[in-house]
């Protein structure tokens, strides 16, 4: 099953459990306050995924690890190959 | 083949050939050279580099040619082609001369590091997995010389990615990488995308045929000579191959 599949089945079981419960279309008699409560819930989550993206990339970017020392190491390293290739003979 | 240090775990008979696809890499091909054989000389594993360069007009082939004589035929090896044929291909090219039994692919411009090596080696052993990737995403990896914007396209399109294809890999575009040799050469065949995509290809394939990844932060320092690419048009493309990649796998 490809990916695409997937989130197409998981979309469409969360829907039907969805309708289900706000249309009451079992007939089972619900009381209304899981309807109240279930009607909106698509947009609940919508916006709890989008908050939780925001927050995710938000701190990711912020704690990204600069690698200064890994810069100064990598400079020092290619002057020391530089002189290193000279003395071996190597004409750049 | 003798080492010339002899520590521990190198008489199993493994050897890493590492695949340096070149283009315009005169001023870092020494350099990433050096490193490498620097950092396997200390670990003591066996090893081979094969220069790929396509062609490149700024001399980079002659330059590989005097590593070549400085560092020996059996530790440098040279396989050019006549004109620039893509990454993919390269590869390819690339494994029907190594001789190893694992591949390192990595970029030749320094901003990957040989001192990682090591390491990658060490946890392929530990976990005996079929992948080693570099990651800049996660332990102590990170990235040198990107600026806000960079950072936040890279953390955007990785999570993404990590949302849509759940590929249980942190770093999927990075191309720091240690493969088994069967391995590659079974992902290279089945792989079509171009660029970024097609490291993402790699390692989302990796998943899906069953193959075992590990993982080994690295630190990115951006290209230190020449200039780093991230505009518009290698944004379209990963979208697209990333919905490709959605849609097929």
């Amino acid at each position: 099953m490809t990916k695409l599949l997937e989130w197409l089945l998981g979309v469409s079981l969360i829907g039907v459990a969805w309708g289900l419960v706000t249309f009451d279309l079992l007939d089972l008699r619900l009381p209304p306050v899981y309807r109240e409560v279930a009607w909106p819930m698509p947009v609940y989550l919508l916006v709890a995924f989008g908050c939780y993206s925001l927050a995710t990339v938000g701190f990711r970017v912020a704690t990204f690890n600069d690698c200064e020392d890994a810069a100064k190491e990598l400079q020092a390293q290619i002057k020391e190959a530089k002189e290193d290739l000279r003395k071996k003979g190597l004409k750049m | 083949m003798a080492s010339r240090k002899s520590t521990k775990k190198q008489d199993q008979g493994d050897k890493y050939s590492v695949l340096l696809p070149t283009y315009n890499e005169r001023e870092n091909l020494p350099l990433i050279v050096w490193l490498l054989v620097k950092y396997f000389g200390d670990s003591g594993y066996d090893y081979e580099i094969i220069v790929i360069d396509d062609g490149s007009p700024d001399g980079t082939l002659q330059v590989a040619e005097q590593l070549q004589k400085i560092y020996g035929e059996d530790k440098i090896l040279l396989r050019p082609r006549a004109k620039k044929l893509g990454l993919g291909t390269a590869y390819i090219h690339g494994i029907q001369h190594a001789t190893g039994n694992f591949i390192f692919i990595m970029d030749a411009d320094l901003s990957h590091h040989p001192k990682f090596i090591p390491e990658f080696i060490d946890l392929q052993k530990e976990g005996g997995y079929d992948v080693v990737s570099g990651t800049r995403y996660s332990g102590n990896g990170g990235v040198y010389g990107w600026d806000l914007r960079r950072k936040l396209i890279s953390r955007g399109a990785n999570f993404i990615t990590q949302v849509l294809l759940r590929p249980g890999a942190s770093d999927l575009t990075g191309s720091f990488r240690l493969y088994k040799k069967e391995v590659l050469e079974s992902l290279i065949e089945r792989c079509v995308s171009k660029g970024y995509v097609f490291q993402m290809e790699m390692i989302v394939r990796a998943r899906q045929l069953g193959y075992s990844i590990g993982e080994v932060p690295i630190s990115f320092v951006d290209r230190v000579y020449g200039e780093s690419k991230l505009g518009g048009n290698e944004i379209v493309s990963f979208g697209k191959g990333l919905l490709t990649l959605f849609a097929t796998t």
